[in-house]
């Protein structure tokens, strides 16, 4: 095992919280955007919002409501929405071994797992701290469903998100959470190759695999010290 | 059962399964050393391919757009070492600025 390295940011419930907050303006916009789109492609009030809460991912709804409202099959749908959510496969994986509680309650946590959250509350050792994930989670869901709501109902307010540069805050976020945690032989290696295979596999797959298929990259692990 | 409502349960069963499965199977406790090695290198990993598909994919194909001089400042920011907050605000207004042009 490599020498544990101290948390790299503060953890806790409320640091949790204050770390997700610069994401919150992002989340707000980007669920208006699915309500704005989800609405105008059909959906209705109820779908999109029943969406937002029970799949809470946000790559996975966009494909299916651009998708079905392009008139692609639900098949078609499904299945890249379901591609695009297959990371939380080896995400709740690194998640699993921090979340307390019976078999219910660690289901109810997990679902406060997307991208931001887990990685706000990586220590950067391969451990997650619960409380950090918690209290990100908890405040980009609402985000995502305020956001979702007034899209929904007040519709196009601030127009696209893209305009504002909002749609850079999540890689901005993510390199700042992987720099600190290049700090093994491994690691670098885990991030060159992850960020390699995804790249590559980007225009010859379908969306969603170049980032499971980086999680290979997690080989490096074994790489010997 | 319309398309829209098919597709709304499916994907929602299939994503709070996928985000439970590891967490319902193996947690509260930690995994064997072995696979702790693993689940160690995940994370720079996974960091690295959401950077690299939310700064050049644009669906299934690669763009170098303004995207790129948010990644750019945010890296100066993070190399100054400041705050999370500067960082994002920083990117997002690069982006912004850019597109503008």
């Amino acid at each position: 095992m490599p020498p544990t390295p101290a948390a790299t940011r503060p953890q806790g419930f409320r640091a949790g919280a204050k770390a997700a907050l610069p994401l919150c303006l992002a989340l707000v916009a980007f669920g208006m955007s699915f309500g704005v789109l989800a609405r105008a492609n059909g959906f209705g009030v109820v779908a999109p919002l029943v969406m937002s809460m029970t799949t809470f991912t946000g790559a996975s709804q966009f494909a299916v409501v651009s998708i079905l409202g392009a008139g692609g099959g639900l098949g078609a749908a499904v299945v890249a929405a379901v591609l695009l959510a297959s990371r939380y496969l080896p995400i709740g994986l690194t998640v699993a071994p921090a979340l307390k509680g019976s078999r219910a309650s660690r289901l109810g946590q997990a679902q406060l797992v997307i991208d931001e959250s887990w990685a706000v509350a990586n220590r950067g050792d391969g451990t997650v701290d619960r409380e950090t994930l918690l209290g990100a989670g908890i405040v980009l869901y609402l985000s995502w469903q305020v956001g979702t709501l007034a899209g929904l109902l007040g519709g196009d307010l601030i127009g696209d998100p893209s305009r504002l540069g909002l749609d850079a805050a999540f890689p901005a976020l993510f390199l700042a959470l992987l720099v600190p945690q290049l700090r093994t032989r491994q690691a670098v290696l885990a991030a060159v190759a992850g960020g390699l295979i995804a790249l590559v596999l980007t225009p010859f797959t379908r969306v969603g695999i170049p980032v499971v298929a980086a999680s290979a990259a997690c080989l490096a692990g074994w790489w010997r010290r | 059962m319309s398309d829209i409502w098919a597709a709304v349960v499916i994907v929602g069963v299939a994503a709070i399964a996928l985000k439970a499965a590891g967490p319902v199977a193996v947690g509260g406790r930690p995994l064997p050393p072995r696979i702790m090695l693993l689940v160690g290198t995940l994370a720079p990993a996974l960091l690295a391919a959401f950077v690299v598909t939310n700064t050049f994919g644009q669906g299934r194909s690669l763009a170098l757009d303004a995207r790129a001089v948010g990644l750019a400042a945010a890296g100066l920011c993070i190399w100054l070492k400041a705050p999370l907050l500067v960082t994002i605000v920083a990117a997002a207004l690069a982006t912004a600025i850019t597109r503008a042009m």
